[in-house]
């Protein structure tokens, strides 16, 4: 046969076949490109068009003044209020200078200068135990947890209160972050086995504690925390023998554990109610009893489940520390609002200044923790996939 | 469920140590076992009056009363811890024996005194509740606050009277009420509020505390009598005794011409019988407060009399300037008096 | 548990009787924990009751509800009832419990529509709409409620001229520090008329839809019931609202002395409370739908529009109904979450529940207890009524799935 691709007069041969590939031409303009991304993303369609205006139109609107007040009108360095005071028609964004004239309480609150190094070592050894539990790949996963939850405890408490040599720092002179911190981790850790308990016993076949941990979980969660904190602060003494004392941030703590047991209780009752029922059945059938089969084979798995869901709570405690403020503790939004009547610093932008400032450190803290849980959730995911 | 067990054994071991800590043991005993006097204070700081520095340590004439009262114990004035309470919290963490002794601008009044198992031992600063407003709205008096929003911390005597005061004078007003006193004061400040009403020593200390305490005018009317002093729990005559005496031993000392400065020579060269009585080289009158017979010494030493005391923390010697008007001792003019030390 | 619902779970019942087996039979077991439990929990609800007794005795602390009787003596912001200071603690705290449930029933239908716009639009093809729904939500929903209502209280509201130099606004309207002030609607005679006339058209299109979806179910023929019913409730109260001579009249603010006299006032507490409650929830709600959106599977689409269904038939018949199934329960418990959160009213100075009862009343009469116990179970009453709501409408749509 001929080359089909020659050119010649042989009538048979088919010269309209053609013998290459046609290059493909590029797709049209409309639909590739920065372009056509826009077009396929922003104007689609009539509706598109007028969404995209309006949202820009927004932007638009609220950017620009926002940065302006963010950064180019924002007052970055000064010794004292003159630096953030609108003289002269002069325009002041945030005053960003006060929160560098006060960051030192922010972080510590009162805590005593020369003993803020135990604050850091105590934040430093949190860091070293939660990062290698964060991440999936670092073993010794279970050694590092029984740390966490054991030894790490003590040797904050010694740390940050004293003891054993350190000069006692009363409670009363934290603040800041470092309570925050404190009310947050603490409530999580302190709710974290009664709430695997109290969704056991809520997944109880026994009836009496079935209905206590209903009645437990749903009393908790049925009620605001700042009635929680109010009894904590203001009832609580009377509830305990007289001469029976806690400092009014361990009350408050109790007040935020259980309240954060109760979630957590439903959180870890979702994990329970995910594992199969063969997995149930599987364990009993190798003999092991209630809390073997639950140690050994339903929590490991169970817990591995809700570890996105425990971190959400914990991003909703994280959030509600700071309503201890109402009580008269000062963590960061506290040491914040206690700050704004120095008269040294009183300037019309301060309040804004140091609650966007506060909005900052809070939102860093829990969109990680939540970006944190969604990676988490994705992993977990493909696991679990059948 | 194995934990309700534990939780019931570890309350009950706490029950069992508080029993044997507490049973109706005395203060004073308490407060020397433990080494310390616990004093609770306003957690709002009000200047002058109970705020504390950048270190946290607290100053003011409602933190001398605590003072006063660690240097009658202890013949140490630094022997005294304080609680930063809100006005919810005051009273519980009395009554639950949290603290010893409430030094928190608080009103003495019957219902008090009857009703919340807490006794007022004296009055360290008698005060009545004023308003304060903005110089340019050309207010003079509380009487031309018809219609205006006024700011006022809640559950306080002070709303009460508000209310009482515009009913009697058939004048109306928007209440602006804030939990807290710091709230009160921020709101006020931005104008959220025509006037400000509490008691007047804490409208000049807030004053400063404003964004530009020029501006603001105290108006002259006082609309209550609120006696502010230090109170206790009921049930303990003796420790009510040395908050009570801690305080006299001050107003004496002014009226007897005693000072922080010449105390020790008092001591050893005075003649005066009574001074001698109160600064026990006569008689022993320590030994029946449970104290040693030097106490008043101690106290004065530590906080000075009662007119120094005034003077350094809210008088001429600070930036609040508040005359001593009817805190002058009964002697000259104002009502402050002792019962004498015999 | 009876002893007849364990017996099939004691395998090795053959055994009992043999020595000490009733140790390991796992009703015994149970019967004996649940006794210890019980027993348990008496002694430490006992203890807590007998030390409160003996505290409240010992420090000769007043106790009892009969305060609830007395003069409450002060005054309050804002009060949906009649109530001056002569009333009694009692009525102060109706005032409050009206107060949260004023501020809750607005927010919860603010919070929904923005939730739903924003829920919506973060799903929209267009980018940049997507884009900004998805940063308000990632924003407000990561910043705590207590901050986000001090800052519109704080640093928005308060930094407003005052009421000489507020923001004048269309209709006599006007933003100060002392709030938004408007017109406020005075109801004349003749008002019942509309009243009534609503009444009749809810009832007539209620009616109306259901004759429509029997003839439906009967002769399959469809009735645009909703259109018309709308049109019903519309045009009915117009017409009444004429023909009883507009019985309604604005009444415009004015400024005297200090403040505006006339005019509806929404304080500041009461916007900066709204409007935290509003953002935060709705950033919550925004999620809610999404996922609820996101769980009705392509397929159903599919296989409607392969019924030849219009594409807003399909959304309304099919892809809704399943969507809300999935987005009900947990809108509940957010509309649950923004009633409690109204509590945080006491750091804004709205009287609410918690500001004025467990706030003024519990300061001024000292029964620290009784109230926060009264206060607790209002907000627990509120749950429990949601969860029933919540059990209900579970066991409804669940009739509804076949």
């Amino acid at each position: 046969m001929t080359d089909v691709a020659s050119p010649g007069p042989d009538a048979r041969s088919a010269i309209y076949v053609r013998g290459t590939f046609v290059p493909p031409s590029p797709p049209p303009g409309s639909t590739v490109g920065p372009f056509g991304w826009a077009h396929k993303n922003l104007f689609s369609s009539p509706f598109n068009i007028a969404a995209t205006i309006l949202t820009a139109l927004f932007l638009a609107w609220v950017v620009p003044p926002l940065l302006d007040w963010l950064i180019f009108d924002a007052v970055w360095t000064g010794e004292n209020r003159e630096a953030c005071l609108p003289v002269d028609g002069r325009e002041v964004g945030a005053c960003w200078a006060w929160v560098q004239a006060k960051f030192g309480q922010i972080l510590y609150g009162r805590y005593p200068l020369d003993q803020r190094w135990r604050v850091d070592l105590t934040a430093l050894l949190f860091v070293a135990g939660l990062v290698p539990l964060a991440i999936p790949k670092v073993p010794y996963k279970r050694e590092n947890t029984i740390l966490m939850l054991t030894a790490f405890p003590v040797a904050a408490f010694i740390l940050l209160y004293g003891g054993f040599g350190l000069p006692v720092v009363e409670t009363a002179l934290w603040g800041g972050l470092l309570v925050t911190l404190v009310v947050a981790v603490t409530g999580i850790v302190a709710s974290l086995p009664l709430g695997i308990l109290l969704a056991l016993g809520r997944r109880s076949k026994l009836p009496i504690v079935k209905t206590v941990s209903v009645i437990f979980i749903e009393f908790w969660r049925g009620v605001p925390l700042i009635t929680v904190l109010f009894m904590a602060s203001v009832m609580l003494p009377l509830f305990l023998p007289s001469g029976v004392n806690f400092d009014k941030l361990l009350r408050a703590l109790i007040g935020v554990a259980l309240f954060s047991a109760a979630y957590m209780a439903e959180t870890v009752r979702g994990g329970l109610q995910a594992i199969p029922k063969g997995q149930y059945e599987a364990a009993a059938a190798m003999g092991l009893g209630y809390w073997q089969s639950m140690r050994l084979v339903i929590l490991p798995q169970a817990l591995k489940i809700v570890i996105p869901g425990i971190v959400n709570s914990f991003i909703s405690l994280f959030k509600d520390t700071s309503l201890v403020l109402i009580i008269g503790l000062f963590d960061v939004l506290g040491i914040i609002q206690l700050n704004f009547s120095d008269a040294n610093w009183s300037a019309p932008t301060v309040p804004a200044t140091g609650f966007v400032f506060a909005a900052i450190v809070f939102w860093i803290f829990c969109f990680g923790m939540s970006r944190y849980s969604q990676y988490m959730e994705r992993r977990l995911e493909t696991g679990h996939r059948r | 469920m194995v934990y309700r067990k534990w939780k019931t054994a570890a309350l009950g071991a706490a029950m069992i140590l508080g029993t044997a800590a507490a049973s109706s043991a005395a203060t004073l005993d308490e407060v020397k076992a433990k080494g310390f006097v616990q004093c609770g204070v306003n957690a709002a700081g009000l200047q002058g009056f109970a705020a504390p520095n950048d270190k946290g340590e607290w100053s003011g004439f409602d933190i001398d009363i605590c003072r006063a009262v660690a240097a009658a114990v202890f013949g140490d004035a630094t022997k005294v811890k304080f609680t930063p309470l809100t006005a919810k919290e005051r009273f519980t963490a009395l009554q639950s024996g949290e603290i010893d002794v409430l030094s928190r601008n608080s009103t003495w009044t019957m219902s008090r005194d009857t009703q919340l198992g807490i006794v007022f031992t004296g009055v360290n600063y008698y005060d009545g509740q004023g308003f304060m407003a903005k110089k340019s709205l050309g207010v003079s008096s509380a009487k031309d606050l018809n219609g205006a929003s006024i700011c006022v911390q809640s559950g306080t005597t002070t709303e009460l009277n508000l209310a009482d005061w515009f009913r009697a004078n058939n004048l109306q007003f928007n209440p602006v009420v804030f939990e807290k006193q710091e709230e009160a004061d921020a709101a006020y400040d931005s104008g959220r509020c025509d006037a400000y009403t509490t008691d007047a020593s804490g409208l000049y200390s807030i004053r400063l505390k404003l964004a530009n305490p020029d501006e603001h005018v105290v108006l002259p009317e006082i609309i209550s009598k609120e006696p502010l002093g230090p109170s206790v729990r009921q049930g303990d005559d003796q420790w009510a005794l040395i908050v009570k005496w801690a305080l006299f031993a001050m107003v004496n000392a002014e009226e007897l011409g005693v000072t922080q400065a010449n105390v020790e020579e008092q001591k050893t060269g005075s003649a005066n019988p009574e001074v001698k009585r109160l600064l026990g080289t006569d008689g022993d009158f320590g030994k029946s407060l449970g104290l040693t017979p030097d106490w008043a010494v101690n106290v004065i030493k530590a906080v000075g009399n009662y007119g120094e005391s005034f003077e350094r923390n809210v008088g001429q010697g600070s930036p609040l300037k508040i005359a001593r008007g009817l805190n002058e001792l009964w002697s000259k003019g104002g009502i402050q008096y002792a019962p004498p030390v015999r | 548990m009876t002893l007849r619902d364990a017996a099939p779970s004691t395998p090795l019942s053959g055994q009992r009787g043999s020595g000490s087996s009733w140790l390991y039979d796992p009703t015994i077991r149970g019967i004996v924990f649940q006794v210890l439990l019980v027993v348990g929990l008496a002694l430490f609800g006992w203890w807590v009751v007998h030390n409160t007794i003996v505290n409240l005795r010992a420090a000769n602390i007043a106790s009892g509800f009969d305060f609830l009787s007395t003069r409450a003596g002060y005054d309050i912001a804002q009060k949906p009832i009649d109530y001056t200071i002569d009333d009694t603690h009692g009525r102060a705290f109706l005032v409050g419990l009206l107060n949260t449930l004023v501020v809750a029933a607005i927010g919860v239908v603010l919070a929904t529509v923005l939730g739903f716009l924003v829920g919506i639009a973060r799903l929209s093809p267009n980018w940049l709409l997507a884009k900004v729904a998805s940063v308000y939500v990632e924003t407000f929903r990561n910043i705590p409620l207590l901050l986000q209502l001090l800052f519109w209280y704080k640093a928005v509201l308060s930094v407003l001229p005052g009421p000489r130099q507020g923001l004048a606004l269309p209709m006599g309207s006007n933003l100060s520090n002392r709030g938004l002030i408007i017109p406020r609607p005075v109801i004349g005679e003749g008002f019942e008329l509309v009243v009534g006339a609503v009444a009749v058209a809810l009832a007539a299109a209620f009616g109306l839809s259901r004759w429509a979806r029997a003839r439906q179910m009967a002769t399959g023929q469809s009735f645009p019931s909703g259109l018309a019913g709308l049109a019903l409730v519309v045009l009915l109260p117009t017409f009444a609202y004429v023909l009883a001579g507009m019985p309604i009249t604005l009444e415009y603010p004015e400024l005297k002395g200090f403040n505006f006299a006339g005019g509806l006032v929404l304080k500041p507490e009461f916007m900066a409370l709204l409007l935290g409650l509003t953002i935060y929830t709705a950033s919550f709600i925004a999620e809610v739908v999404r996922a609820g959106v996101l769980a009705v599977s392509h397929g159903q689409t599919e296989a409607a529009y392969a019924l030849g269904l219009r594409p807003s038939r399909t959304l309304r018949l099919v892809i809704v109904p399943q969507a809300m199934r999935v987005i009900i329960p947990p809108l509940t418990s957010q509309y649950l979450n923004l009633t409690k959160n109204s509590s945080l009213a006491v750091a804004v100075g709205y009287p609410d529940l918690v500001a004025v009862f467990a706030g003024s009343t519990l300061n001024i009469t000292g029964r620290a207890v009784e109230v926060i116990f009264i206060t607790m179970s209002v907000y627990l009453v509120i749950s429990l009524l949601t969860a029933a709501f919540m059990n209900w409408f579970n066991a409804r749509v669940a009739l509804i799935e076949r």
